[in-house]
């Protein structure tokens, strides 16, 4: 597959965007600054970029409790995240969502909907639309591993799949629902079988490698763009950090922890541009540079932001 | 009240136990047909998909079959199988793709087939429908409505799973309006306009009154929401009502004119959000109220109404406030025990004679 140096940096500036991005939040978190939690996407970065970059602005993705780095991977501007992470009328909520339900609907989101499993039947809802209407747009969810055993998931993939649905399920294996491992969890260990049930295609891809991830959900969308029906698409990477930051992680071994950071998916990156001489050092040093800068900026833009007019607590209940 | 014709057909088709004449909504002169509650909620449907081409309906067995009450049945036929969607047994899934689809610009129908499963779509509607908007700081919107057949009557129970009346669960949560008419000439009125409506509107169909007639506009017409309607005027008690004890109420009043009781009927057509100005001024009016839900009564509408008419009306109360209310039970199945399960019009009758004599 044929992918343009431009796209190629654009997927490194847009992953380096995401580790930023959730480096502030958490500095700001341990300050004390945010109410509520931030749960980090740091080690998945490939996966939200991979998928997001094989899509068009008018596809949509639907969100989870974890999703800075899909809103992110799909053009969020950072300044209008942080200010929402901060309870800022200036956020992309207005401050009515935070963290968990950031959302920006310029850039084609159907919401984060932060209760496990959720945004499929409404994922699926909107591509019953397209359907209808005869767009050739893509409707994108996203869930954890974890929430391949909601009543949501296997609903949703049935009902997309007898109606041949513009969707492509993106299943992000970071290996842990909260504490509980995904081995435990689940009988199989190649979640991509459970496409078999449903009678469509199911990937398994490493979800560090944000080409493949890009390639294979290229393919699903496609796919999905002719009208052939859904596919759930599998990323294996892991969750870096706790379930949410500060978390105490008593359930595994900082070694498990070390012995995954060792793949993780932007140094790996960075290395394959400069191997394959896709950038210079000088170059993607000015990536990392703008970047740092660009969320230094989102982090002062989102402090000085006012939160919400007490007298707007009644705003946005009902349209 | 008269005794229940036994169903001979299938579910939903009882001979009603009311005249049509009870409640009558269409003045003299203006076009009209008479039909029962189920075909006005049909042909409200019809109407709305012939005008605007974004609705469409989904739901369990809706097709050919025309849903377990026959609400569909013809639809199928005059719009086919994409705008008439049969789906798979996944109550959960039928509520989330219809917030998508409203999500997209779309105007779903989902039908549940009866309240009582829709604890299985409970988070798409109250986590998701109802807080989209908001979460997304108004971002977006939910079009999109749920009908959920509810409820029972006397004699038509099908036991503790299939004849309940949740309208409380839908309306204790902000985001979400929550209807459910009492006649054919509310029930086309009040759909039409939930359908219309930017958001996620729960429609609950009192399924005993399904075979209920009345007479019903030929010309397009909307009800609005968010309010509650005067069934009938009157200056001694006020009788807070909804779905089929609106129509108890009504025979309630019939009954004691003839002892010279004059009684207001407020039906609470919209249960969420609640009219509160509506009822209080009915109450601050006749200075004695009866409020009368079939939801058991514990946490219940009814239980609402009455909190409603102390805020609004506590120093025009000459009785206390009476409440009636289905039997704090599942409802039971076999005739012996199902009876006096709901409130029925000799109850009304009661409790009004109650507030009177106090």
């Amino acid at each position: 597959m044929e992918i343009s140096r431009e796209m190629i940096l654009e997927m490194y500036r847009r992953m380096v965007r995401i580790r930023e991005f959730e480096l502030a939040a958490i500095d700001l978190f341990k300050r004390g600054m945010v109410k509520g939690a931030i749960h980090a996407y740091i080690g998945q970065e490939a996966s939200a970029v991979g998928v997001c970059m094989a899509l068009r602005k008018d596809d949509l993705i639907a969100g989870t409790h974890r999703s800075h780095g899909h809103n992110i991977a799909k053009g969020a501007d950072t300044k209008k995240m942080m200010a929402e992470i901060l309870g800022k009328e200036t956020g992309y909520c207005k401050g009515r969502g935070g963290s968990m339900h950031i959302a920006a609907f310029e850039t084609g989101s159907l919401g984060a909907l932060a209760v496990v499993g959720a945004g499929i039947p409404i994922a699926v809802g909107a591509a019953l639309a397209f359907k209808l209407r005869g767009e050739d747009r893509v409707a994108v969810p996203f869930t954890g591993d974890a929430g391949c055993n909601t009543g949501n998931w296997h609903e949703g993939l049935n009902m997309a799949s007898i109606w041949d649905l513009p969707v492509v399920f993106v299943l992000e294996n970071n290996q842990y629902g909260v504490s509980t491992r995904i081995t435990y969890s689940c009988k199989i260990r190649d979640l991509s079988l459970r496409a078999q049930s449903y009678g469509i295609p199911g990937v398994r891809v490493d979800g560090f490698d944000v080409l493949a991830v890009y390639q294979a959900a290229k393919e699903a969308v496609e796919r999905a763009r002719r009208g052939e029906g859904p596919t759930l698409l599998v990323t294996e990477s892991y969750r870096f950090e706790g379930h949410y930051a500060g978390e105490p992680e008593v359930y595994r071994d900082r070694a498990e922890v070390q012995e995954w950071r060792k793949k993780d998916p932007i140094p790996r990156f960075r290395s394959y541009l400069l191997e394959k001489g896709v950038a210079s050092e000088t170059e993607v040093a000015a990536i990392e540079a703008e970047v740092k800068q660009e969320i230094a900026d989102a982090v002062r833009f989102a402090q000085e932001s006012p939160q919400p007019d007490p007298a707007t607590a009644m705003d946005y209940i009902y349209a | 009240m008269a005794t229940v014709e036994k169903d001979a057909v299938s579910l939903g088709v009882t001979k009603p136990t009311m005249s049509p004449d009870l409640i009558v909504q269409v003045p003299p002169g203006v076009p009209a047909k008479e039909m029962s509650y189920q075909e006005a909620i049909r042909e409200a449907l019809r109407e709305e998909m012939m005008r605007d081409p974004s609705v469409f309906l989904l739901g369990e067995d809706i097709g050919k079959h025309g849903g377990a009450f026959g609400v569909t049945r013809t639809l199928y036929d005059q719009f086919g199988p994409e705008r008439v969607r049969n789906t798979p047994i996944s109550e959960n899934t039928i509520a989330g793709a219809a917030i998508g689809a409203a999500l997209v610009g779309m105007r779903p129908v989902a039908e549940i087939m009866f309240v009582d499963f829709s604890g299985l779509a409970i988070d798409q509607i109250a986590n998701q429908a109802a807080k989209l908007r908001f979460m997304t700081g108004g971002q977006c919107k939910v079009p999109m409505v749920v009908r959920m057949p509810q409820g029972g009557g006397a004699g038509k129970s099908t036991a503790a799973q299939h004849s309940q009346s949740l309208e409380v669960w839908y309306a204790h949560i902000p985001g979400l309006k929550v209807v459910f008419p009492s006649t054919p000439y509310d029930a086309k009125g009040l759909l039409k306009a939930a359908i219309r409506d930017d958001n996620p509107v729960v429609f609950l169909e009192q399924k005993f009154l399904y075979s209920f007639r009345g007479l019903v506009p030929e010309e397009d017409y909307v009800l609005p929401l968010g309010k509650c309607d005067i069934k009938r005027q009157g200056s001694d008690v006020t009788v807070v009502a909804s779905g089929y004890m609106v129509w108890h109420a009504i025979a309630a009043a019939k009954q004691l004119e003839q002892e010279g009781i004059s009684v207001e009927v407020v039906d609470v057509y919209t249960i969420s959000p609640l009219d509160e100005e509506t009822i209080g001024r009915s109450v601050r009016k006749t200075g004695r109220a009866v409020v009368v839900a079939e939801a058991v009564r514990s946490y219940g509408p009814a239980s609402e109404w009455a909190m409603v008419i102390i805020e609004q009306a506590f120093d025009y109360l000459k009785a206390p406030i009476v409440r009636l209310a289905g039997r704090f039970s599942p409802v039971p199945f076999a005739d012996s025990i199902e009876k006096g399960f709901w409130p029925d019009t000799e109850d009304v009758v009661q409790a009004i004679h109650k507030v009177m004599a106090y």
